[in-house]
């Protein structure tokens, strides 16, 4: 390791003056805060920045193969034309708007529910909060790809105990029926994160000082109104950062229509951005692949951003 | 000290107690059960999977079942799960420490361009590496790279939140005067960092790598793309494949008992180590 080498700039020089020593001091400071930050900062740079600097060169690029094939294709530049074809991509559209639609119904629904979940496990109702608690958190443990796994067979026909189950009752339930896959999906991401949501908001609950409920309770506020007036608007960062996440990661949506896709066949090559971006780099037009990626990234992007600007304004109007 | 709600109206109490078990009860219940069923039907032979109650046992064949798990493709499980674990702990181990000097480098060191590569870091946390995945497997590709275990490992050193983390506990717990007291000693900054620092920061240490380690181990975009030999594969990717196989020769109480087996430690280091993940996720939370 290089870092060993760093020496300490401590040692006084005799008859230095002051401030020239703190200048030499402060520049072998600087280099050992370098030093310290340069193992991550290289490989952030390697892996984080530069395959985005990357996807945006290649986006500008695209394969040409003359009139006869005859010759092996060249990389011509062709400025905004793969971003011009991706927004006229009726099939990438439509994955786009397909993981929008599902965070829009399934996120509020989820953080919905991990807030009420926090709200009761903080109210002095329950018995045994930790037991809940751990409960709550398990599915959490499982790897997406695996709880996936789980939920395909959940949901085959034949297999499926919930199917059976529903049949007894004389229901005839299809999991694998066209209307069922996103109902589907989104109850695969529900049950994966609801528990972590919830133990976000309930962390920052925890946070919120007791004195604040004991007024409120004093002034005969009912459970409720306490946690409408004082403990959700108490938790507005914690609710704002899951409502971020949440976004971000249905957007990239990917294990769970992947998986999905051995048991039904309503789920295409295409259905999320990030399968359709998968599928062109898989037909080799990596330019096309990259031009997507980089579509995806500002859609993420425009998206937080417009949700954390609309919550600061109504913030800053309280 | 009383909590403020048992303050409230004792006749409504008892109804409302009720309602909010019930409500525990049902979302326990929704957590539960699916894993429940996995347990259940890591026990069952591939006959009873289609026409036994699938909530609970029958025909205990589970050893049965772990022999075939083990069996399969020539005994490639084992493997998959010993990938998992060397891209795991390895890469979280790495990443924790790589994470922790950058950390302390932001919180405790005055330097131009500070503030530039903290907040570079910030904006890293919002944009997901997944978006990227497909370039970053074109570049590997490009420097023959991809199908080593170096293409999964390399980038997963890479954490953002966790330099947020550790920058934000070393600011809080790391004195000033005990490194100044370090350096009058004649102490190098390396020899203070490794002596040191380290060890007062080692809560957050133990968070960075819990959360490193279980990212790392469900992965599952990154690894799909990186690596085409299956001896290479971490077991998501492998016990997917085997999912997708079932047409032709994977048979379901394989793939089955073999989520089974690739859970049980996690969930083991999870309900055992909670309250390191508490705090980071309070850490992250609170602003």
């Amino acid at each position: 390791m290089t870092i060993t080498t760093v020496r300490s700039g401590t040692v006084v020089a005799r008859g230095e003056r002051p401030a020239a020593r703190r200048r030499r001091l402060s520049r072998g400071r600087t280099r050992s805060a370098w030093l310290f930050l340069a193992p991550f900062w290289v490989l952030f740079l390697a892996t984080f920045i530069a395959p985005i600097c990357y996807a945006v060169e290649q986006s500008l690029f695209a394969l040409h193969r003359d009139g006869l094939g005859l010759t092996a294709p060249t990389t011509r530049f062709v400025a905004l034309d793969n971003y011009v074809r991706a927004v006229q991509d009726s099939e990438f559209l439509s994955s786009l708007v397909r993981v929008v639609g599902l965070g829009v119904v399934q996120v509020p629904l989820m953080l919905g529910l991990s807030l009420l979940l926090a709200l009761l496990l903080d109210s002095a109702s329950v018995r045994w909060p930790g037991v809940f608690r751990t409960l709550f958190f398990l599915p959490y443990a499982l790897p997406g790809v695996i709880a996936a796994i789980m939920w395909s067979y959940l949901y085959q026909p034949g297999i499926s105990p919930l199917a059976k189950a529903a049949g007894q009752l004389g229901h005839d339930v299809d999991f694998t029926a066209p209307a069922m896959t996103l109902p589907d999906i989104g109850n695969m991401v529900t049950w994966g994160w609801t528990g972590y949501n919830m133990l976000i908001i309930f962390a920052a609950l925890k946070a919120v000082p007791a004195e604040l409920f004991e007024a409120a309770a004093l002034d005969g506020c009912s459970g409720w109104r306490i946690a409408w007036h004082i403990k959700i608007p108490n938790v507005r960062g914690a609710l704002i950062l899951t409502t971020v996440f949440s976004i971000i990661g249905m957007v990239q949506l990917y294990a769970e229509p992947d998986i999905l896709r051995g048991i039904t066949n309503t789920i295409t090559s295409d259905y999320t951005p990030i399968l359709a971006a998968q599928k062109a780099s898989d037909a080799g037009n990596y330019q096309y692949a990259a031009a997507q990626s980089v579509v995806l990234a500002l859609l993420t992007l425009v998206l937080s951003f417009t949700f954390l600007k609309f919550t600061q304004r109504k913030g800053a109007g309280e | 000290m009383s909590t403020p709600q048992t303050t409230v109206r004792p006749s409504g109490v008892a109804v409302s107690r009720a309602a909010v078990m019930a409500v525990m009860v049902l979302f326990a219940a929704y957590s539960v059960l699916p894993v429940w069923w996995l347990v259940v039907t890591a026990t069952k032979n591939k006959g009873y999977l289609f026409t036994t109650n699938g909530f609970w046992f029958s025909h205990f064949d589970l050893w049965s079942n772990i022999r075939d798990v083990f069996a399969m493709d020539d005994g490639i499980f084992a493997r998959w799960m010993l990938n998992s674990v060397v891209y795991s702990a390895v890469g979280a181990a790495i990443s924790t420490l790589v994470c922790a000097a950058a950390g302390f480098a932001l919180a405790k060191y005055q330097f131009r361009g500070r503030e530039a590569v903290f907040n570079t870091v910030l904006a890293a946390v919002l944009v997901p590496g997944a978006l990227f995945a497909l370039p970053l497997y074109l570049m590997f590709s490009k420097i023959h790279l991809v199908n080593t275990y170096w293409a999964v490992l390399i980038p997963s050193v890479v954490s953002p939140f966790g330099v947020y983390l550790t920058r934000v506990y070393a600011t809080a717990s790391v004195p000033d005067e005990l490194l100044e007291a370090g350096r009058v000693d004649g102490a190098s900054e390396a020899r203070i960092f490794f002596t040191i620092v380290l060890r007062m920061m080692s809560p957050a240490l133990v968070t960075v790598y819990l959360f490193q380690f279980v990212g790392i181990w469900n992965n599952y975009l990154l690894p799909v793309l990186m690596l085409a030999d299956d001896r290479l594969q971490p077991v998501t990717v492998g016990l997917a494949t085997w999912r997708e196989q079932f047409n032709n020769g994977t048979p379901y109480n394989v793939t089955i008992t073999g989520a089974f087996l690739s859970v049980l430690p996690l969930v083991v280091a999870f309900l055992s180590l909670q309250r390191f993940w508490r705090s980071g996720l309070a850490a992250g939370g609170l602003k």
